[in-house]
This record gives structure tokens, C-alpha cells and sequence, in this order.
């Protein structure tokens, strides 16, 4: 176990000729505490495994340092990081039975047998896979090989960290609840740092402490996922996390009040002063409706498009003059036919070329 | 839906087939006139000493060849790039002996290896080695080696390298964070991937060396002696050569059963791994 840092890692992969190669990872520096459990979300192509790749040292970055615990592996080959990492698609021995599997990795090690035999035995009980042992791994589903992986990187009890991209995405719905809350209670239990690559928001807010939200290449925020869902530092983190995302929508100011489609909906949260586009940013949730303006002076007239009922609630989609909004109404409440929408004022969020106005 | 295969397969071998059966029970002199004789041709056949020492030349042979091209494939396969410019010049390379008419294929090795005019047994005779493999037995069974070598290892090669492109990467990369050795790889992750295509390459590599009949026959003949008379050569001897239509065609059909026995071994050898898979996965399914 170790705390992992990166020292302005950046990564482009070579591009042809004549053609200016995009980056992968933009130039960032991060620490992953010693312990931590630690999760990356991004939409697909937004550079989560590269810089996981770049952490086990399957990829070399084009720039930048990675230590781990003060120590610079940036030229250490990945055998040599001491490394765990499960893919998104299980990787198994095929003629090896899934005891042999687990213990390969020690075997490669050169650990005496007695030592082996007790580990393995030790994780297959962890994974319930103790009746299918001596089972040649070929044979086995898709969950199994899934928990095969990742066995083979808790046998080693002594790896820096754990790796995981996309680890869950080829395992059954009801056994992908089951799986992640092991993952989390194996963590309390041996305290790996972990790092959890994931595009699914559910996956990354249960599992981590903290979450580090990557959108082309680039950190755009790192929190906990309370402050993930209440303060999102940028548009797209907003829009990316919460179901359905964050309302964003292009407002203005005038002496200090707050502006939506031309007409005063309050007070100016705090000062947002600058030049760029200005948009206020509310989650569906704290966004209500009402029957009538009386007693309502800062609502807004609008149009319902469309009412979505998803069990839980009612995701009710309206329009202010054209712009789309969506408001979470609790089931059972009564819709208004024509709506006036009320934004809850201690839950806007101003936001200046996508950036959040911090007050 | 069956008819129409079944036909075809009645009538392209079948049929044939039969015709062969039928001279292998009897007995000719000329003028159409035939005479059951029963299983006395086959009799003949598995008791006589030439047959027998055909086949076991014929046999040596195919396990030297086998014993070459499969690892020799093996490692060229896993030598050869995965990306990038080299691979077409490569493909092109062990494509081209591929390319080439059995009987040229004699021919250019029949001249090549002359001590008189050819490149290799002038060569040869020029340093001092006494080569001639049409005096020597063990020059020309190395003779018919190395040309048999040269000839179909490409093929080995070519499907080896088609099941080797054909692993994700990622299963080199789980090796790597397991800490695996070259050698690990290529046993626990390699060869098993490639087990299939390596299954068709050793039956094609068996059969195609088993029937083999051109190349001896063009470079060789047989001789020196009956040194590479293997059983095709010894067949169109004894059903041209000699018009023994009988005992050629008992003959024919011994030689048949043989390759498709030993086909059969290969088959259940190097599919055991998956019966034994299933039987266990049936095994856990069970004590589940």
C-alpha cells in the first residue's frame, strides 16, 4: 500500500503526420492518499484509463512524474510497481484451474508454497468460489472470471494499490450491487488504496470517498459526492452526475438581482462579477411548481413538454420561453396543467463560461 | 436440406469409393473378367513386409515433419510483428512457397540439389561435403525434409499468426501486472489461444505429409533403393506400374483408415483439455 502522486502527468498518444495530436490527459497533479478509496468518472474517451494505465505503468506518459510514497517509478516497468489491476473484461488462464489462477501471480513471484496455498485459500472463501477451485477457469461465466480478476490482485496483499476499469460492466445488474458492496468492504478490511475508473455515476458515488470527475483529458472537479451534487465546479459535472442533470440555463444580472428569461426571479445570490456568459446552474430537485403567481412573485410562467415517471418520482419536463427545464415533483403530488416554476434561491449555482462563481 | 450434401458427398466420394471397394474383393486376369477373391488382397497386404516398411517410412517421415514445422511454425509466428509496415512484407514472404505447384516445387529442389549444376549440391561439394541425394539415403531423406520444411511451414506459420493477432491485448497486460515470464505467457496464454488453429495446422500438416507423393516422386523417385518409397509412391507403382488393381485397391483403402485413425488421435489428444472443461464445469454446476 502506498499514496500514489502524480507530478504533472500529461499524455498524448502519437498522432500522423502533419496532424497535431490531441492530449489524452492534460497536464495534471494529483495525490491518492495511502488507503483511499478513490473513484474516476468521466464519460467514454474522456482519458480515465489512460491515466489508471498510466499509474500501473502499462503506458508511459509524454510527461510528468509518478511516485509512489515519495519514490519516482515513472521509468518502472509495471511488473516492477507492484501493482493490481481488473479490466473491463474478465482476464483469466484459460487451461488453469481458479485456484492456479489465483496463484499464479504469487507463483510468479517466487513465494514459498505454504504461503500460496494459505492466501488462495483465503480469497476464494472472500469471492465464494471455494466449491469450483480445482475448476479449470475456461469454463467458467462471465461473474466468476470477473471475481477470477480481481482475486488476483487481492492474493497479493502486499500491492501499492489496486486498479479497477470499468470493472463491473460485463456482470449481471443484480450481482453488480452484490460485488461492489464486497469491493467496499474489502477495502475496509485490508485498507488498499484503490482508484475506480467508472462512467457510471451510481458505481463512483457508492464506492468512493472521493471522486474525481475527468471531462476531456482534464479534472474538472475533485469531492466528495455530496459536494459533487451541491456545488458542481462545472457545468458538465453538473449535467454528468444527478438523474436528470442539473438544469443549466443562461441568465443575467441587473443591480443586483437575478435575471431568467428577462425577468427578476430574485436576489443575486452572491456577487458575480466578470465578463463571459453567465448561466445559473439548479438541480431538478430543488426546482418546484405551483398553481398560480399569488404569493409566488418570483415564479415564472412555463410550459410542461413531457411528464416522465420513473417509481420513484415524477421527472416533469417544462420550457421558459423555449429553454428546457426539468423539475423533480415527489409521486403522488398534483401536477399543475399551467405550471409556474419556483427555483429554490439558496440552491442556484452561478456559473461563468462553465465555470462556477464562487461567492 | 440434406439431400442436395448428401448427393454431392455420394457422388464426389462415395461412389468412387466404392468402385475401390469393389476392386479390393476381387480379382481380374483381363477382359472384364473378375472373380471374388474376399479379404485375401487385404490379407496380403497387411502381411507383407513392403507395405509395412512403406508405412513406417511413411510414418518417420510425417513425425519428423510435424516435429519441425509445428514448433518451427510456432516461433516464427511469435517472431513476426503485429503492426505496422513489416507485417504485409512479412504475410507476402511466408505466403509465396505457398504459391508454388507441388511438382515445381520438386523440380526446383531436384535441381537445386544436384551435385553437378545445382546451387546447394555444388555448394556443398565445393566445401568438401560428400552430398548426394541420390546415392545417400540420409541426404535424400534430408533433401525431402528441408524441402517439405520450406514448402508448408508457412502454412503453420500463418495460422499460428492469425491466432495470435486475434489476443486482446489486454491479456498481455493483466500478464504484466501479474508479473508473468516470457515463457508464462506464451504457456498459459499463447498456446492456449492458439490451440484450435494449431489443431488445424498439425491435421493439414499430417495429412498433406502422409499422402505426399510429388515432390519424392520428382526429386527422388523413391530411391536410392526404395530409401523414400513412402506408401503413395509404393501405390502408383503397384496399381500403374504393375496393374495389381486388387491389391492397390486393399491397399488404397488400408491407407485410407489409416489416416483417418490417426487423424482421430490427433483430434481427441488436443481436444481432451475441452471435454475434461466441460466435465468439470458439469462437476461444479452440481455442487452448486
Amino acid at each position: 500500500m502506498a499514496c500514489i502522486e502524480l507530478q504533472q502527468i500529461a499524455h498524448r498518444y502519437s498522432a500522423l503526420p502533419g496532424e497535431a495530436s490531441a492530449y489524452a490527459v492534460q497536464p495534471l497533479s494529483q495525490v491518492w492518499q495511502d488507503g483511499g478509496a478513490y473513484a474516476l468518472l468521466g464519460p467514454s474517451g474522456c482519458g480515465k484509463t489512460t491515466l489508471l494505465n498510466i499509474i500501473s505503468g502499462l503506458l508511459r506518459a509524454s510527461a510528468g512524474r509518478v511516485l509512489f510514497d515519495g519514490v519516482d517509478v515513472t521509468g518502472l516497468s509495471t511488473e516492477r510497481r507492484n501493482i493490481a489491476q481488473v479490466f473491463q473484461f474478465p482476464v483469466v488462464y484459460d487451461t488453469l484451474s481458479v485456484a492456479d489462477n489465483l496463484a499464479f501471480p504469487l507463483r510468479n513471484r517466487g513465494l514459498k508454497i505454504a504461503e500460496i496455498e494459505t492466501r488462495v485459500a483465503t480469497v476464494l472463501q472472500l469471492l465464494g468460489l471455494e466449491h469450483m477451485a480445482r475448476v479449470r477457469a475456461r469454463s467458467l461465466n462471465a461473474d466468476d472470471k470477473q471475481k477470477i480478476s480481481l482475486g488476483r490482485g487481492l492474493v497479493r496483499t502486499d500491492v501499492n494499490a489496486i486498479l479497477f476499469d470499468e470493472p463491473l460492466t460485463v456482470i449481471d445488474p443484480h450481482l453488480k450491487w452484490k460485488l461492489r458492496t464486497e469491493l467496499k468492504k474489502i477495502h475496509q478490511q485490508f485498507g488498499h488504496t484503490m482508484i475506480y475508473v467508472t462512467h457510471d455515476q451510481t458505481e463512483a458515488l457508492t464506492f468512493a470517498e472521493r471522486v474525481i470527475v475527468m471531462y476531456e483529458g482534464a479534472v474538472v472537479q475533485i469531492g466528495t459526492p455530496q459536494e459533487l451534487f451541491e456545488k458542481p465546479a462545472h457545468t458538465f459535472v453538473g449535467k454528468f452526475i444527478g438523474s436528470p442533470g442539473m438544469n443549466v440555463l443562461p441568465c443575467a444580472t441587473d443591480a443586483g438581482n437575478l435575471l431568467l428569461a428577462g425577468k427578476v426571479i430574485g436576489k443575486l445570490p452572491y456577487s458575480a462579477s466578470g465578463a463571459g456568459q453567465l448561466e445559473l446552474g439548479i438541480r431538478p430537485e430543488y426546482v418546484s411548481l405551483v398553481a398560480t403567481a399569488a404569493g409566488n412573485p418570483d415564479s415564472l410562467p412555463a410550459v410542461i413538454t413531457a411528464v416522465e415517471d420513473n417509481g420513484k418520482h415524477f421527472v416533469v419536463r417544462a420550457s421558459i420561453n423555449d429553454m428546457p427545464i426539468s423539475a423533480i415533483v415527489r409521486e403522488g403530488a398534483a401536477i399543475p396543467e399551467s405550471p409556474r416554476i419556483i427555483l429554490d434561491p439558496a440552491k442556484i449555482n452561478l456559473y461563468r463560461n462553465s465555470h462556477l462563481v464562487t461567492a | 436440406m440434406v439431400v442436395p450434401v448428401l448427393l454431392l458427398v455420394a457422388l464426389s466420394a462415395i461412389i468412387p469409393l466404392m468402385t475401390v471397394v469393389n476392386y479390393s474383393v476381387q480379382d481380374t486376369f483381363g477382359n472384364n473378367e473378375f472373380f471374388w477373391v474376399g479379404t485375401e488382397w487385404f490379407q496380403e497386404i497387411l502381411q507383407s513386409e513392403r507395405f509395412h516398411n512403406a508405412l513406417l517410412r511413411t510414418l518417420l517421415f510425417s513425425g519428423l515433419i510435424l516435429a519441425i514445422e509445428i514448433p518451427l511454425g510456432i516461433a516464427i509466428a511469435l517472431a513476426m510483428p503485429r503492426r505496422g509496415a513489416w507485417v504485409s512484407v512479412c504475410l507476402v514472404l511466408m505466403a509465396l512457397p505457398l504459391l508454388i505447384p507441388w511438382n515445381v516445387v520438386g523440380t526446383i529442389w531436384q535441381v537445386f540439389g544436384r551435385v553437378d549444376i545445382g546451387l546447394l549440391g555444388h555448394g556443398l561439394a565445393s566445401v568438401g561435403i560428400d552430398y548426394n541425394y541420390t546415392q545417400n539415403t540420409l541426404d535424400a531423406w534430408a533433401t525431402l525434409i528441408i524441402m517439405d520444411v520450406w514448402h508448408w511451414t508457412s502454412l503453420v506459420v500463418l495460422l499460428c499468426y492469425s491466432g495470435l493477432v486475434a489476443i486482446p491485448e489486454v491479456f498481455y497486460q493483466a500478464a504484466r501486472i501479474d508479473g508473468a515470464s516470457r515463457w508464462s505467457v506464451f504457456r498459459y496464454i499463447q498456446l492456449p489461444k492458439i490451440k484450435r488453429v494449431l489443431l488445424i495446422a498439425v491435421l493439414l500438416r499430417f495429412m498433406d505429409s502422409f499422402m505426399i507423393y510429388t515432390e519424392p516422386f520428382v526429386v527422388t523417385g523413391g530411391g536410392p533403393g526404395n530409401a523414400t518409397t513412402f506408401l503413395s509412391i509404393d501405390l502408383v507403382q503397384m496399381a500403374v506400374g504393375q496393374f495389381d488393381l486388387g491389391p492397390a485397391a486393399a491397399m488404397s483403402l488400408i491407407y485410407f483408415l489409416v489416416i483417418l485413425l490417426l487423424c482421430w488421435v490427433f483430434y481427441t489428444v488436443m481436444t481432451s483439455h475441452d471435454n475434461e472443461t466441460q466435465n468439470g464445469a458439469r462437476r461444479a454446476g452440481g455442487s452448486r
